[in-house]
């Protein structure tokens, strides 16, 4: 029988197979950062073990990293000791460090790719949960916890077991105005925020076939908010051509090598998957988040859902809970919502090609009274494209603001957050409660759906904008 | 790690869906780089609430949560367990966990059980109108006994026999040094490195 992409580039990573017990799987790549790595160096210290593999690991600063002022020290003194722990550390063991401030530094899921260190067929293994991200490329990439982040430092391996497999098959094309960011938000609508749990979901079909390596990224990166540890794509010319010349990309006869191991890595015609599911692309609009999960979304066109209209007790207790943090009503029409604040940019949506999009929309345009839009590179290099592109003039003439790299307002961690009460339209992933800052209310939406919803004021789309362009939304 | 065998106590039955580690941890605790001292984030905005269920005094001392499904969803952060822990739980019971904080969990040694919805409900039910109830969660037999109820609950051999040990994870994986060096001498050279060695 045939084996899926995920099952082959399991058992390529299998040093060691017991009955009875976890498969265990060497790691090929570990990405570290501030927040989670902590308690695991302690742990290496305490128990005398070095890192096992510093030519496979690598760390840089992003969550508490503040976007205004990098050149001075940190103002919150916790944040600065965790940034100052991560450093100590990274020196003590020899880890390579891209601090605040240096060309490489960033949301560590615009990092690793950015500099071709994620590649197809590869184990990939960060404390952070979007590290699903990195299943874009072909590879099998997850978040694992403090614990896990110490076992992979001093042995590379990690205890896993066997994830079933799910295929995701979106059939068709997308529609013109429709980006990945919607499509991801409509397959965790559908298949809900448990949907994809114990399983690798594998993204497939002729709509995701025509997406750039920077839309796969952001499907694969909210693949845990399916509940799903890792999801990816097959890797094709597409991801070999975006991989090609970057820094750690394979060269001369190792590029040829390694290509013909990746055209390998494909779900083989007869692969058994444990759960499918199908989505027809030519259905799908733009979608936007009304609660406070990322499975509560609807199409932006339609309206706040009535709490009552769910069969589920838990669900429709859920929908309560979350209208009424949100402040929204049921009925109430999601084009209506105002809000105070853009953020564009995070790991889901912080890359050039997002940066391209939201300025195309706001280019000649202005940022609506009382809105404040931040647009925040998700790395320092895409940082520098973006300067170079001209992308910065744009979104500062349109009166937004343009900051240094970091995860910024994603989390409420660093200086840049919601105040209570206030409502962003955000390109992050997570619209938890609280999760902007306290109090904070979040709408998930695209590049282009926060690029519009800037200059209009309420939740919108660049088609709402009276003088849109034929090409907005592209 | 510290050993689970079998565990007794008053319960906090917490009727909520999808409980994300944003809300059992809020980031701002996440700066902190020790193991220990998150006991006063755990649920930190709902506690700021009088009449949120872990503010009763009836529930003061309560070592067993008892959560609705898709708990800890969301960020990977292990700090969910630890304050989880770090507050005295000592187990959670749910029809559903999230895979990261599963893992975490039973890592760290706070035991997580899924039991079906049916009985979650029943267990609600119980320590809703009696908080002094005691729960019983048996990782020897398998078993999760309150008044009335007796639940049998899976966890593979593996996990289950780590945790009645105590089993520290590094030093088992350790053990198998000759089989992690062997596939490193196999892997293709094209693999990437992030420094030369
Ligand atoms: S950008 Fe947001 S989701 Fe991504 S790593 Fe940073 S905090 Fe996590």
């Amino acid at each position: 029988m045939g084996r899926t992409l995920a099952e082959k580039v399991w058992d390529d990573h299998v040093v060691r197979r017991a009955e009875g017990e976890p498969d265990l799987l060497f790691i090929d790549l570990h990405l570290l950062h501030e927040v989670t790595s902590p308690q695991a160096f302690d742990g290496l210290r305490k128990n005398g073990r070095r890192v096992r593999r510093l030519d496979l690991t690598i760390a840089t600063e992003d969550h508490n990293t503040p976007t205004l002022d990098i050149d001075k020290p940190i103002a919150d003194p916790v944040s600065r000791t965790q940034l100052e722990t991560l450093r100590k550390n990274c020196a003590e063991f020899g880890v390579r460090l891209h601090p605040l401030g240096d060309v490489e530094q960033g949301v560590v899921h615009v990092v690793g790719p950015q500099l071709g260190l994620t590649q197809p067929g590869m184990t990939v293994v960060c404390g952070d949960s979007h590290t699903s991200t990195h299943g874009a490329f072909g590879g099998l990439a997850f978040g694992i916890g403090t614990s896990q982040v110490e076992h992979v430092l001093a042995t590379q391996t990690l205890p896993m077991a066997r994830p079933k497999t799910m295929a995701i098959t979106v059939d068709g094309e997308l529609p013109e105005d429709v980006t990945a960011k919607d499509l991801i938000l409509a397959i965790i609508a559908r298949i809900g925020t448990g949907g994809g749990q114990g399983y690798v979901l594998e993204y497939r079909g002729a709509a995701i076939e025509k997406l750039s390596m920077e839309a796969r990224m952001t499907i694969c990166n909210m693949s845990i908010e399916a509940g799903a540890r890792a999801g990816m794509i097959a890797p094709d010319q597409t991801t070999f051509d975006y991989l090609k010349g970057r820094p750690h990309a394979p060269r001369g006869e190792d590029w040829d090598a390694a290509v013909a191991y990746w055209k390998t890595l494909k779900s083989d015609e007869d692969a058994v998957f444990d759960a499918e599911v199908v989505i027809d692309a030519a259905s799908l609009a733009p979608f936007v988040t009304w609660g406070t999960n990322p499975g509560q979304g609807a199409p932006l066109s339609s309206s706040v859902p009535d709490p009552a209209s769910y069969e589920d007790p838990s669900e429709r207790l859920a929908a309560e809970k979350a209208l009424e943090y949100m402040g929204l009503t049921a009925g109430q029409a999601l084009r209506d919502i105002k809000v105070d604040t853009v953020f564009v940019g995070s790991c889901t949506n912080g890359r050039i090609e997002d940066l391209r999009a939201a300025a195309a929309i706001v280019e000649g345009r202005k940022v609506a009274d009382g809105v404040r839009m931040l647009v925040v590179p998700g790395s320092a290099r895409v940082g520098l494209q973006a300067v170079e592109e001209g992308l910065d003039k744009v979104f500062k003439e349109a009166g937004a603001e343009w900051r240094h790299a970091g995860c910024s307002m994603c989390l409420g961690m660093n200086p840049d957050q919601l105040a209570p009460g206030e409502r962003s339209a955000s390109t992050s992933n997570r619209n938890f409660e609280g999760r902007q800052g306290k109090g904070g209310r979040t709408h998930l939406v695209s590049p282009q759906v926060a690029a519009a919803t800037a200059v209009l004021g309420h939740l919108a789309s660049p088609a709402d904008l009276s003088d849109a362009p034929a090409t907005a939304g592209v | 790690m510290e050993a689970f065998t079998t565990h007794t106590g008053r319960a906090v039955p917490l009727r909520r869906s999808n409980v994300d580690t944003d809300q059992i941890i809020p980031a701002h605790w996440l700066k902190k780089v020790t193991r220990d001292g998150f006991e006063d984030g755990l649920f930190e905005a709902w506690r700021k609430d009088p009449s949120f269920i872990l503010n009763q005094p009836e529930r003061q001392g309560a070592t067993v949560l008892v959560a609705g499904p898709d708990f800890g969803t969301g960020s990977s952060r292990e700090h969910a367990v630890w304050a989880l822990q770090n507050y005295g739980f000592k187990t959670v019971i749910s029809s559903r966990f999230a895979d990261i904080f599963r893992g975490n969990s039973l890592k760290n040694g706070l035991l997580t059980v899924v039991l079906p919805q049916e009985t979650v409900d029943r267990l609600w039910e119980l320590t809703e109108k009696d908080p002094a109830a005691d729960i019983t969660v048996d990782l020897v037999h398998r078993q999760v006994r309150a008044d009335g109820i007796v639940a049998e609950f899976e966890l593979d051999e593996n996990a289950r026999w780590r945790l009645l040990e105590g089993l520290d994870d590094i030093s088992l994986t350790l053990q198998n040094e000759a089989d992690i060096a062997a596939y490193e001498a196999g892997r293709p050279s094209f693999k990437p490195r992030t420094i030369e060695v």
